[in-house]
């Protein structure tokens, strides 16, 4: 996922200029409930007092928000940050979009979002310069494949066994190949995810296990052959990572996002938009166990 | 004058005795220092455990050995390839017929350019690339266009040791044999390749031992060979230790391997010069 975001970093800062400078200097009053801009808790801790705005890439990516328009709530990003603003009081209306490049989110400036979701892992590094929510998805391990190979298909675990796959050597994808899928013929493993796609292209390799971002990422933009035949059951992941809100550090608006963020995940709103967005919409089944 | 030549032969032995001791005695010096010296440094309790855990050794050496059955494979397969496309080069670039001059070019423009690319380069090109053009399985695997690859660039290293070889060998033997009625061939077959061969045969060995490591390189297009094998062990237990592992392999393979080589220079030196001053 860096990769993509990174390389959608500049062209973010250019357009970032453009659509700054609009911090608002509003006299309204404080929100109060039902108001539409917030609850009690949010009060006086959003940098606009009548919205919410929200941080997302320049541009932003399918499946994490749709053609480009978080407004349309499309895709799962923009349905997660919708539900979120809703749990907090906002109404659709008040809620307000800002785009910016992946690294000038978490750097440590002043931010002109109370929020910004585009995949950040939430790390230990990270939490030095800018504030995490707690995490509103944890990554998959999937299976992208060209079409014509044996895995497409399949649905089961079981059903990968006679598979030949790749995979980035010293990830977690390798050892999930190795300790879960258990496939009967020795995988290959490369340098880079550069050389599983090679190796694809070669049909030297049925498919690759990857992250889902990244699978998601390989067959949207970088094999236009390659579709991402299912992923595996959050349960399977070992070593997952967790992407979180960012915030500017210290914003006392992490607690009441958290606190929405475990309603949604208690309610099964969370996993309900997992499942339409990054499940059905886009074709990747979650493989059976058995 | 066999008094005198056995006082000879005990003053040399004592002279051989003598410098047994100072070797030893040296060599002791050395090793004592390291083995003192190095744990007594700060940090050395780190370093051991990085580099240096008997846990993940123990660990890693049976996997590691079943990782390096096919670096075995692989140089096994390539060699005898390599040596006879390098002689085939090495003949040909030798040629003096000229009808064959197109070959003659052809062969200088092969050892020019494949000892000027990087094996990796040759590796990622011929293994990915020559696949990628629509080869069904199993002839796209990696290993067979990675071994390709390997041979294509040792064999041409390998025919300008032949051709140096050949060139040693003294125009006045071409003549005498051409003069006995042999034909060009024959010539080559049977009186310039057994003479050239045998003098190449300790920097061919040479070349052997780099091919060794080489081997390893078959890895970055897929199969997990020992030192991949390495770096996954490496990065999963966060320590370096597998690494060391497969370097002891490694030198098991190529230690008999440059003795050998040493065995036979020496041989070599002693047939053609027959003293030797201590």
């Amino acid at each position: 996922m860096r990769k993509l975001s990174l390389s959608i970093a500049l062209t973010g800062a250019l357009l970032l200029a453009a659509c700054g400078g609009d911090s608002s200097s509003s006299d309204t009053t404080a929100a109060s409930a039902g108001s539409g801009i917030g609850n009690e808790c949010t009060t006086g801790k959003t940098i606009s007092s009548y919205q919410l705005t929200i941080g997302t890439g320049n541009p932003a990516y399918s499946p994490w928000v749709d053609n480009d328009a978080p407004e349309s709530k499309e895709g799962f990003e923009a349905a997660v940050a919708y539900a979120v603003a809703e749990e907090l009081g906002f109404a659709d209306t008040a809620v307000k979009w800002v785009r910016t490049g992946f690294d000038e989110a978490i750097q440590p400036g002043v931010k002109n979002f109370d929020f910004n979701l585009q995949q950040y892992t939430i790390t230990e590094e990270r939490k030095k310069t800018v504030s995490f929510s707690d995490s509103y998805y944890t990554t998959n391990q999937a299976v992208v494949a060209l079409k014509g190979s044996p895995a497409i298909g399949a649905t089961t675990i079981a059903a990968l066994k006679d598979v030949k796959f790749g995979a980035q050597a010293g990830t977690t994808s390798l050892d999930f190949i190795t300790n879960v899928i258990k496939p009967s013929t020795e995988p290959y493993v490369y340098d880079d995810n550069a050389g599983a796609k090679a190796a694809l292209e070669a049909k030297q390799i049925d498919a690759v296990v990857v992250d889902l971002p990244t699978a998601f990422y390989i067959a949207a933009a970088e094999l236009t052959d390659a579709t991402v035949v299912g992923q595996f059951p959050a349960s399977l992941s070992t070593t997952p990572d967790n992407f979180g809100f960012v915030f500017d550090l210290n914003n006392e608006l992490v607690d009441c996002v958290n606190t929405a963020l475990a309603t949604l995940k208690e309610d099964g709103t969370l996993a309900a938009i997992e499942k339409t967005w990054l499940s059905d919409k886009t074709n990747a089944p979650v493989f059976a166990a058995e | 004058m066999s008094a005198s030549l056995s006082r000879r032969a005990a003053y040399e032995r004592t002279r051989k005795r003598r410098s047994i001791a100072v070797a030893t005695v040296s060599s002791l010096t050395v090793v004592a220092a390291i083995v003192l010296l190095v744990p007594r440094m700060p940090r050395w309790d780190r370093v051991k455990e990085s580099f240096f855990s008997g846990e993940r050794f123990a660990d890693s050496f049976p996997r590691l050995v079943e990782a390096f059955v096919l670096d075995i494979k692989i140089f096994a397969w390539s060699t005898p390839a390599i040596v006879i496309l390098a002689l085939l080069v090495a003949i040909a670039r030798n040629s003096r017929s000229a009808a064959l001059f197109p070959v003659r070019v052809l062969t200088i423009a092969y050892t020019d350019v494949m000892r000027g690319v990087p094996v990796i380069l040759s590796i990622y090109l011929i293994g990915f690339g020559v696949p990628g053009l629509g080869l069904e399985r199993p002839w796209n695997s990696p290993l067979l266009w990675g071994s390709v690859a390997l041979v294509l660039t040792y064999a041409s290293y390998v025919a300008e040791v032949f051709r140096a070889g050949i060139e040693s060998i003294h125009e006045s033997q071409r003549a005498a044999a051409r003069s006995l009625g042999l034909s060009n061939w024959q010539t080559m077959r049977f009186v310039v390749l057994p003479q050239a061969i045998r003098r190449v045969v300790p920097p061919l060995m040479n070349d052997m031992v780099s091919l060794q490591k080489d081997v390893a390189l078959v890895s970055l297009i897929g199969p997990i060979e020992i030192l991949r094998q390495a770096g996954v062990d490496k990065s999963k237990f966060a320590n370096f230790t597998p690494y060391v592992v497969a370097a002891v392999i490694f030198l098991m393979m190529t230690i008999p391997l440059t003795r050998t080589t040493d065995y036979l220079l020496e041989r070599e030196r002693r047939r053609t010069t027959g003293t030797r001053v201590r």
